[in-house]
This record gives C-alpha cells, structure tokens and sequence, in this order.
C-alpha cells in the first residue's frame, strides 16, 4: 500500500513537470497592457509642462532657465506608473514602455533629463500665453521647481530657505 | 564563467527580512510572491527569516513614517554588520505618491542608508528577483541616466558688433551660428 502511494506521488510529481520561471536566464515578456517606465521623447516634446502638472507624485520637475530654455527632468523615484503623464501629452511624446528591469543602485538611474528650447511668440516674446489669475491657483507654480535640490515649489507665499537658485526670482517652499 | 556564476549564486545564501514601515501591501504581496515555488527565489539561497537578528538583507516596504521611523532604525541596527537594504516600491524608493502628507517622512533613505532600489508600484516579481539578481552579480543593471539637449547653450544671438565690412558689403560673420 505505501508503495502504492509512493509511484502514484511519483506520477502525480512527474506529470506537473517543472513549474519554475527560469525568469534572470531567460527574458520574460510582459503583458500588453502592462506599463512599465515612461520614455520622453524629445524630439516630440512641445514643453507644454502638461505632464509635470498632472503628475500625481509630482516626479517631472520643470524650470525656465530662460525664455528659450525649458528643462524637464523627470526623476523616477517615486512615480507609479500611472500613464497619466501619456494619456494628457498633446504631442504623444510620452509613451508607457514594457520595461520593468529598472533596479539599481543609485537611485538616479532612472532619470531623465530634456532640455527643451522653446519658440517664443514674435508678438509678446513667451512660449505659452500667461495663466489667468485663476488658472494660477489651479497650478502649483511649476515654473519654480528646484532642480538642483531636486524639489518643486507650489505655493508662492512661504519663503525658502537657504541660497535661491534663481537671483531675481524669491524661491518659494511650502 | 560559469563557475563563477555559480559561486556568487551558491557562495552564500541572503536570508531576508521584510519590514513593511507604512505600505499599501501591494508590494507585500509581490514580495511573498517571489517566495512562492513559480518564482523560487530559494534557488538563489534566499530565505525569508522572522527576525532581523538572522538576516543579511533588509526588504523595505512602504515610505518611513512618523510613527515606525524609530521601529525601522532599530530593526536595520539590529542585522549583523555585513547587511544590505533593498527599497522596493515607489514609496520606499521616493516616498510614494504621499510624499508630502504629515506622516510621511521621506523616502526610507530618510532613515535607513539603501543599497538597491527597485521601483514601481508595485514592481513586479520578475523586477524584484531582478534587483536581487543585480546585487548578487548575476546580471548587468540596464539604466542609466537619459540626457537629451534640443539646442546648445547658450543660444547664439545676433550681435551688431559682429558685422563685417561697410557701405554695400556687410558680412556677417558668425551668419552659421544663429
């Protein structure tokens, strides 16, 4: 009777075959939907700040070096990988890549950097016409973002400490 | 080649801990997936323990937090001194997407120093068992920081005193520049 059971367990082990993924020796695809690390495309990109606005962990830092310099940096630490950032780009500059293998060890390896130069209006000398004064609360003044401590600035009425980056402008912090 | 390979797989075995400082658990449940047999993360010697006294490796999950910040300094003071920390999640690599709320203190760089990160919320098994793989020397890590410029700084403008010449023939000498 217990060898009976044995060559059955046997049996029973030998038909479930191997089970385990051979996944760091052999590529594992992803699913179709799946949406891995967000790719900027520059070549595409209007610098809207469009993304950098809707961004739900605020991980797309944007700053005007000048009338013609925008940067877009994009950090990567803390994003989700919502795709809304893909979903609200006018220019489909962003797209959601399959990618997942994006451990490392430094945590600024998954960043991206565009310094984007800007076509500015012949008439009024900006990129974009100014926010009204009530679209400006609905913003969270990303046109301040510190991108040397790698933080943003969304409110205009507390003062930040320390050396401000940018002279002529009072740097803002919650 | 081989051989080396498997020396860094079967040298030794990281036995991990996995502290949860304030997550969701999705990353938790990634995290006990990796340990199940289709993932078989023992093939690489990795064993999860109970107690923080027994681990080499330290699996942080969630933001570190007013509340557990003390808890989690102490359990990473408590490995023993060859001691890895792996920050998986978004939240763990940056703070999560209430990074800025009361509670959250940061990162869990905040408190602990991290040796791997591995974001995505949550990442997947495969992500994980490669960020374990990127530690152990198994793989090569594939990021790297992207740059791209439109246009070189600073722009070249046009300068009046730059012209060249007088009367019909005005040349302008830095004309491929602009």
């Amino acid at each position: 009777m217990s060898v009976l059971s044995k060559v059955k367990e046997t049996l029973v082990c030998l038909r479930a075959g191997r089970v385990t993924l051979p996944y760091p020796a052999q590529p594992r695809p992803t699913p179709p939907a799946f949406r891995g690390r967000p790719i900027f495309d520059a070549a595409k990109c209007t610098g809207c700040a469009g993304c950098a606005n809707n961004c739900p962990a605020r991980e797309i830092l944007i700053i005007d070096l000048c009338q013609e310099i925008r940067i877009l940096q994009y950090l990567g630490r803390r994003c989700t990988y919502c795709g809304r950032c893909a979903d609200v780009c006018p220019e489909k500059a962003i797209t959601m890549s399959r990618e997942f293998e994006t451990a490392s060890g430094r945590s600024a390896d998954v960043q991206q950097r565009l310094d984007l130069f800007m076509s500015t209006c012949q008439r009024c000398g900006r990129c974009f016409k100014e926010p009204s004064l009530l679209e400006q609360l609905k913003l969270k003044g990303y046109r301040l973002d510190d991108l040397q401590h790698e933080r943003w600035i969304f409110r205009a009425h507390a003062y930040l400490p320390g050396d401000p980056v940018v002279d002529d402008i009072p740097l803002e912090l919650d | 080649m081989l051989q080396n390979l498997c020396q860094k797989m079967f040298g030794r075995s990281l036995w991990v801990y996995h502290a949860n400082s304030g997550g969701c658990n999705g990353c938790d449940i990634e995290v006990l997936n990796v340990l199940t047999p289709y993932y078989d993360a023992e093939r690489f010697g990795i064993k999860l323990v109970g107690s923080p006294r027994h681990a080499d490796v330290m699996l942080c999950q969630g933001p570190a937090m007013r509340a557990t910040a003390a808890a989690l300094r102490r359990a990473y003071e408590a490995m023993p001194a060859p001691k890895l920390v792996f920050a998986i999640g978004s939240c763990a690599c940056g703070g999560g997407v209430w990074f800025d709320t009361y509670s959250v203190l940061g990162p869990v760089e905040a408190v602990v120093p991290v040796n791997y990160y591995i974001p995505g919320c949550p990442p997947r098994p495969e992500a994980i068992i490669y960020g374990v793989a990127v530690a152990v020397g198994l793989v090569d890590k594939k990021v790297a920081p992207v740059q791209f410029r439109q246009a070189p700084f600073p722009i070249p403008r046009y300068h009046p005193e730059d012209l060249r010449g007088s009367g019909e023939l005005v040349v302008y000498e830095k004309a491929e520049k602009v």
